[in-house]
């Protein structure tokens, strides 16, 4: 990474690179949809209008994206301590769970604390079920990729029972909870500009998306400000040095670990407590994985997670709305256009990286001479 | 190139206000098993695509990817006061009942599912009927004296199925043995072709030699399966006969695209009506399918008994047990 930063100036690393790999992604994109007889243009310009084009686009944008800030935040707090976490997904699960649990034990008496409890309830759950991979990690050596994708299906199948027993829905046939009661639930974004004289139209986007962007700055401030984010990541970079200069390596990596799956289990503040006010067997729809995307794309700094953030977010309701208006393209297809952005701009990158590199290096060379 | 884009922008926008004409548009809004599942859903488009071909007109429909998006989906178009919004399938009936009361100048027909609200047309089946008969079929058919059933998700809306089904198979004769597997207990139970494959070679092997699945999308592994090992299944929703000739039995017809297609075409008439529809066999909401892929497999005495079967169904003689709270869900 530092090397490569010395090749490239900021603006090409952090602009042209990503612009680069998403114009890729979404000229084969437009290719298949080209292949299916609609227009690749039409399509691309309903996506934008469909993510950014009205108030309501906007607010959807930005609810789906408050998903992946949080879960892309989880995965990029694991990485700087060394630990590949794709265990998101299970642990927003449990961090629902644990999110519904509190706000059922409270009920609606007091609906500010079941709301405070809640979302207590989910960091709390979330970071437990982060803490028992970590802690065979940290202590008897079980690689953590392992452990924390089993540890997805495990939630799935806990969620999957409680729903469909104990905690299903009086009378009900799918697998999802009783409503929550009146009133406990987040305020949404056009409630809050209504109060204060602005009008916005219908969406859910709530209070969570301020508490995404709090999460950010306290994972900003802790990496760069604080010992223990120093030491934090001491330890992701060399295990060895850590343990030399008397860092409690076993420990950081539970913390670590701790710290992620409370983010993660956070994501359900926006999808439960904001907008579906139940709890629904898989309410989680890979924004878990997608996490992962994220991280990478915002190459593990807050900052560049909430942008990524933004941009799946826009994939996600312009896909959405592109599958609505257009019947040719369906949803799988949509899955498709995500998938090669993720493809690009993730897992392809030094596609475009080394031809740019040595570009910029020929100039230079040239420059010198 | 950023100028050409803000134009086509521009005129894709201006384009979509124009289609936004006074033109009668419904919505379909399909269930987590997608449009062309050959079963539940297709059999919704098939009757939107009447009603569109009939009047000329053209409707609107969307696939959601998750269960999540129901609730998107149905608010997105009550907002823009989509003329009618049709949801199939049992899972929808939380979302419809807190959009329909959030959106109570907005139409919703919801097929499976009961929501007591002024604006919502509520439309179920008689599945036991449809499956009664196909039990009499599988009972009349059987050489093993063993056979099968396969639902998808358990819930007690399948169950009805089973119950019809078990009773069908009784009324010929007592000394079949039935199988029964479900394929899970979350929506995705709809969507598992090959874990229902895999249940029917069990059940095969246990001695089944004829399998009805009330599975939606995954009833197609089953099919499958019987193709593969020789034997018999029955399909469900729509005419499922086509997809393996002579491996198919029959199928046990549930008309949602009766169901789908009345909606649209009473709420353009204006005649719609919210409320509560039952379709039995009675109404002709659920049968059984012989055409020319099964016709060799039912033998006109069959028919014959299915036929008077029928008749002692509709007039009362035969009460087919149901299950309770198989529509309910809200």
């Amino acid at each position: 990474m530092a090397g490569a930063n010395k090749k490239l100036p900021l603006w090409a690393e952090a602009g042209l690179l990503p612009a680069l790999n998403l114009l890729a992604a979404f000229i084969v994109s437009g290719l298949v949809i080209w292949g299916l007889g609609e227009d690749p243009f039409v399509a691309l310009s309903l996506m934008i209008d469909g993510a950014f084009g009205f108030q309501e686009a906007i607010g959807y944008t930005f609810y789906y994206a408050t998903n992946f800030v949080f879960t892309g935040l989880a995965v990029s707090v694991a990485y700087h301590a060394g630990l590949f976490n794709i265990g998101g997904e299970g642990q927003a699960m449990i961090g629902g769970l644990g999110l519904t649990l509190a706000v059922f034990l409270v009920g609606g008496d007091a609906p500010l604390l079941a709301i405070l409890l809640g979302i207590v309830g989910a960091a709390v759950f979330g970071g437990a079920w982060a803490f028992i991979p970590a802690w065979l990690q940290a202590k008897r050596g079980s690689h953590i990729v392992i452990t924390t994708i089993m540890f997805n299906f495990i939630a799935s199948a806990l969620l999957a029972y409680l729903l469909v027993g104990p905690l299903q829905r009086p009378g009900g046939q799918m697998p999802e909870s009783a409503d929550f009661p009146e009133g406990v639930g987040l305020s949404h974004a056009h409630d809050l500009f209504a109060a204060i004289g602005f009008s916005f139209e219908e969406s859910p986007l709530n209070v969570s998306a301020l508490i995404a962007l709090a999460c950010a700055f306290a994972v900003w401030f802790m990496l760069n400000r604080t010992r223990f984010g120093y030491e934090l990541r001491v330890v992701g970079k060399n295990h060895s040095a850590a343990r030399f200069a008397g860092i409690p390596v076993a420990r950081m990596m539970i913390i670590a670990m701790m710290i992620s799956g409370a983010l993660a289990g956070m994501m359900g503040l926006n999808e439960i407590l904001g907008e579906q006010l139940r709890l629904i067997g898989n309410f989680t729809l890979g924004y878990g994985f997608v996490g992962i995307a994220v991280a990478f794309m915002g190459r593990n700094h807050p900052v560049g997670i909430i942008l990524a953030s933004i941009l799946f977010g826009a994939l996600y309701q312009g896909g959405a709305e592109l599958a609505f208006e257009m019947p040719n393209i369906t949803r799988d297809l949509i899955v498709m256009i995500q998938g090669l952005v993720i493809l690009f701009a993730g897992a392809m990158e030094h596609l475009f990286r080394d031809p740019i590199e040595h570009l910029f290096m020929r100039l230079r060379r040239k420059e010198a001479v | 190139m950023f100028k050409k884009l803000a134009l086509t922008v521009a005129a894709a926008v201006l384009g979509a206000g124009a289609s936004f004409a006074a033109d009668f548009e419904p919505v379909l809004l399909y269930d987590i098993g997608g449009k062309f599942d050959k079963s539940f859903n297709e059999a919704a488009y098939v009757g939107a695509e009447q009603f569109s071909k009939e009047t000329g007109g053209s409707f609107k429909d969307f696939e959601p990817s998750s269960e999540t998006q129901y609730e998107q989906a149905l608010k997105r178009f009550a907002r823009r006061k989509a003329d009618l919004i049709v949801a199939v399938g049992v899972g929808y009936s939380v979302a419809v009942r807190n959009v329909a009361s959030q959106y109570p100048d907005v139409k919703f027909t919801v097929i499976d599912a009961i929501i007591d609200l002024p604006n919502v047309q509520s439309i179920t089946f008689k599945e036991n009927e449809g499956s009664f008969l196909v039990g009499m079929i599988a009972a009349m058919k059987t050489e093993s004296n063993t056979v099968g059933f396969i639902g998808g998700m358990d819930i007690p809306l399948i169950r009805r199925f089973e119950q019809g089904y078990q009773e069908g198979i009784n009324y010929i004769r007592d000394d079949v043995k039935l199988i029964e597997n479900y394929v899970g207990t979350t929506p995705s139970a709809w969507n598992d072709p090959i874990k229902a494959s895999e249940m029917a070679r069990g059940q095969f092997a246990r001695g089944a030699d004829i399998i009805f699945s009330a599975a939606g999308p995954s009833g197609l592994g089953v099919i499958q399966a019987a193709k593969d090992t020789g034997k018999l299944a029955i399909g469900v929703d729509s005419n499922q006969n086509h997809v393996a000739p002579g491996f198919v039995l029959s199928s046990m017809l549930k008309r949602v695209d009766l169901a789908v297609h009345a909606a649209m075409t009473e709420a353009k008439d204006g005649t719609w009506a919210p409320g509560h529809r039952v379709m039995g066999l009675a109404e002709g909401g659920v049968d059984y399918a012989v055409d020319e892929h099964n016709k060799d497999l039912i033998t006109d005495e069959m028919k014959a008994k299915l036929e008077e079967a029928r008749a002692k169904i509709v007039s009362g003689e035969i009460v087919v047990g149901d299950v309770a709270g198989s529509n309910s869900g809200h």
